[in-house]
């Protein structure tokens, strides 16, 4: 018979091997799926986790990877600080679309004049529009102690309806037939999220990604601010001995994941997007949340699920087009990932021990 | 093989022999907005691709990639495809034509055709088909069908294809039918199960009892099913498994001879840029069987408009018509020009509520 027995502390040894363990058994079930759909298990799992890193189109699909973990990262980093607070954002999706829609107004407000000045103001109004629909959920939490979790995943929707609106009506190309969707900011140099350096896929949202991990690492474990955050989940007590004031820990937690996810949502629609459509957010405000947990809210853990996450998504289309494997067993398999982790994690806080059998 | 090296051999006594040429096959491409298996639009594509394969043998070698979202994602998808050597690629939503001109700038020996889009490049092409058409026979029936004299119809987005649909399905319904009144329902989604039979259902509430759909999936002919009396039309596909009843007839798109068709000027090498937009005359758009819960004299009525459009002698937008507005669009006798149904961001008279803007 197994018994668990609950650790004393986490063990530091499980917290490091359980994310690459999950990994593994994710390999091995996954693979069994492929195999049980009449395709090579090993070549499906080459195709998703070798081919995109060291294939022969790996000149394209290394700068892909960075295009697709940077939103997720930059969300995820955001997402963490409140997450650890015990304040849960669930609405990232809805800020994103935010702060696309307000680079992109400060984008197509200026149209056709170039300037060097109006890219930095559209980051500045990504921010500030994200940063402003977090502060709802945020203030109706202080104001009236309404739930954070509803509020702000209920605003998505609403952020939603907004995205259709602007592409349908004041967004519109003027030029664009009576089709929806805005004009093409990547033809507008000044509005342009290019890439820095042109093939490796480096843009001003992967920059500020890894500025975010940065800056969070060094929040988290060097600054007081840092402290108050962890103290005030682990420990909410303590922390309202210790001075914390959970009002601005609130008002700091969720602006700051609104800030990034508007960030985030403005550097997709100037680069990798490129323009307001109906169907402009994919959901990485959501799969944001499973880069967070899978990343131990850490933010070097986060910028790596983050590339693992965009590596399943790259890999897993390629698995598609290339072997003929459905749409929906990749997805299969990259729930699988979050399953297997939360399923692992286990060993973290338990330790299993053989029960000897009881004497009757 | 055989056929392949026929081909080839044919070619370099011509004198044509090109790169994509000399490859042992040709590689076509596809993009699906849905999946496969959504038993409509993107189901009666991978339809065509099928009849690729099977007219071409060996020649031909087909690739596709379901459920790519429309947006950043369809980039990457459209540049894999290209890189892995595809020589014609097929985007089959109206969502990837951004995705499909950047990447066809980057790969410029590809050639590339974009379904119901408006912008071409020298390696892309644009096709369509008039579906309009069929929803004026749709109308028809619908019209003469209807008893609460309440028409559904579950919209997807509002962009002229989906406008015009609405506008001709109205005017024939009208025709037949002055006191009819058409409900409409925004789904925002061209694929949405749930979402679909959410709108069937409302629209049943309010009193509809024909139901049109401008979405993929056969959500709603299962919801009219279980309402038991409430009329509907296979859209894009037959869904025929939904005949005689509720499925009384139906929409269908037919890829395949433009399919073959295009695969074959890029294996002869005479693939140009075209804007393809055919109706049900050339074949581009079938009429399911119109099935015995639809009275004679209306299926015979339906199927003599649909003759008369094959034929070219009637045209669903010929005047009188006036916009919503009251203003006076077409006058007696005038046909709608190509350019303004393309574009079409109005409804026409008689209709109620507001495109959505």
């Amino acid at each position: 018979m197994l018994r668990l027995e609950p650790r004393p502390q986490p063990s530091r040894l499980w917290t490091l091997t359980t994310p690459p363990l999950a990994v593994l058994i994710t390999m091995i079930a996954g693979g069994a799926l492929f195999a049980a759909l009449g395709k090579d298990p090993v070549e499906a799992i080459a195709t998703i986790f070798w081919q995109p890193l060291f294939g022969e189109f790996s000149f394209y699909y290394r700068p892909q990877l960075l295009i697709k973990a940077a939103p997720l990262i930059l969300i995820a980093i955001g997402l963490s600080l409140g997450f650890r607070a015990g304040i849960w954002n669930i609405g990232a999706e809805g800020q994103y679309i935010i702060g696309a829609l307000a680079g992109a107004g400060v984008a197509l407000a200026f149209y056709p004049y170039e300037s060097a000045l109006i890219f930095p103001l559209m980051v500045l109004a990504g921010a500030l529009g994200g940063w402003a629909w977090a502060m709802i959920p945020a203030l109706l939490k202080l104001r009236f102690g309404t739930n954070e979790i509803l509020v702000s995943l209920m605003l998505v929707y609403v952020a939603e309806q907004l995205l259709a609106a602007m592409a349908l009506g004041l967004m519109k190309n003027p030029e664009g037939r009576g089709f929806p969707g805005s004009r093409n900011l990547r033809q507008y140099d000044s509005a342009h999220n290019a890439e820095l350096i042109a093939g490796t896929g480096m843009h001003w949202g992967v920059a500020a990604a890894l500025i975010a991990v940065i800056l969070a690492y060094i929040l988290l474990s060097r600054h007081s601010l840092g402290f108050h955050i962890r103290l005030a989940g682990q420990a909410p007590r303590a922390a309202r001995f210790a001075g914390v004031h959970p009002g601005r820990l609130v008002v700091f937690c969720l602006g700051t994941a609104g800030a990034l996810a508007g960030l985030a949502g403005m550097f997709e629609v100037a680069g990798p997007a490129g323009q307001v459509s109906i169907d402009f957010n994919v959901g990485y405000g959501f799969t944001a949340i499973i880069v967070a947990f899978l990343g131990r809210l850490h933010p070097v853990g986060i910028a790596l699920a983050g590339l693992l996450m965009a590596l399943t998504y790259i890999g897993g289309e390629m698995a598609q087009s290339t072997m003929g494997l459905p749409a929906a067993a990749i997805q299969l398999f990259q729930g699988m990932l979050l399953f297997f982790l939360l399923a692992v994690d286990l060993l973290t806080n338990y330790r299993i021990r053989l029960r000897q059998r009881e004497v009757a | 093989m055989t056929l392949t090296r026929l081909l080839t051999t044919a070619a370099l006594a011509l004198g044509l022999a090109t790169g994509a040429v000399a490859q042992d096959k040709t590689r076509v491409g596809f993009i699906y907005v849905g999946p496969i298996g959504d038993g409509g639009w993107t189901y009666e594509h991978d339809k065509g691709r099928l009849a690729v394969e099977e007219h071409f043998g060996d020649a031909v070698e087909t690739v596709y990639q379901e459920s790519v979202p429309e947006g950043a994602d369809a980039e990457r998808a459209i540049t894999q495809m290209a890189l892995q050597g595809a020589d014609l690629i097929f985007t089959t939503s109206f969502g990837f034509m951004e995705a499909t001109l950047a990447v066809a700038e980057k790969f410029p020996n590809v050639k590339f055709e974009h379904a119901t889009g408006y912008k071409t490049a020298p390696n892309v092409s644009t096709y369509s088909a008039r579906f309009y058409e069929g929803r004026a026979v749709q109308g028809h029936i619908a019209g003469k069908m209807t008893k609460s004299n309440i028409v559904g119809y579950i919209a997807s987005y509002p962009i002229p294809e989906v406008i015009r649909g609405i506008n001709s399905a109205y005017i024939h319904a009208r025709k037949v039918n002055p006191d009819v009144e058409f409900k409409i329902i925004w789904a925002y989604t061209w694929f949405d199960p749930a979402k679909e039979a959410d709108a069937a259902q409302a629209l049943i509430e309010q009193g509809a009892d024909v139901i049109l759909q401008h979405t993929d999936s056969t959500a709603p002919q299962a919801a009219a099913e279980k309402a038991g009396n409430v009329v509907t039309f296979g859209q894009a596909s037959d869904m025929a498994e939904y005949a005689p009843f509720p499925r009384v007839s139906s929409i269908i798109d037919n890829w395949a001879p433009y399919y073959i068709a295009r695969t074959q000027a890029v294996i002869d090498g005479t693939w140009e840029t075209t804007e393809t937009w055919d109706g049900i005359g050339p074949g581009m758009v079938g009429i399911g069987e119109i099935t015995d819960a639809v009275p004679t004299e209306v299926k015979a009525e339906a199927l003599a408009l649909k003759e008369a459009m094959a034929a070219g002698e009637y045209h669903p937008f010929t005047g009188p018509l006036n916009r919503q507005d009251g203003s006076v669009w077409l006058a007696e006798g005038e046909v709608a020009d190509d350019g303004t149904l393309l574009g079409m961001d109005f409804y026409v008279e008689g209709l109620t509520g507001q495109i959505p803007n």
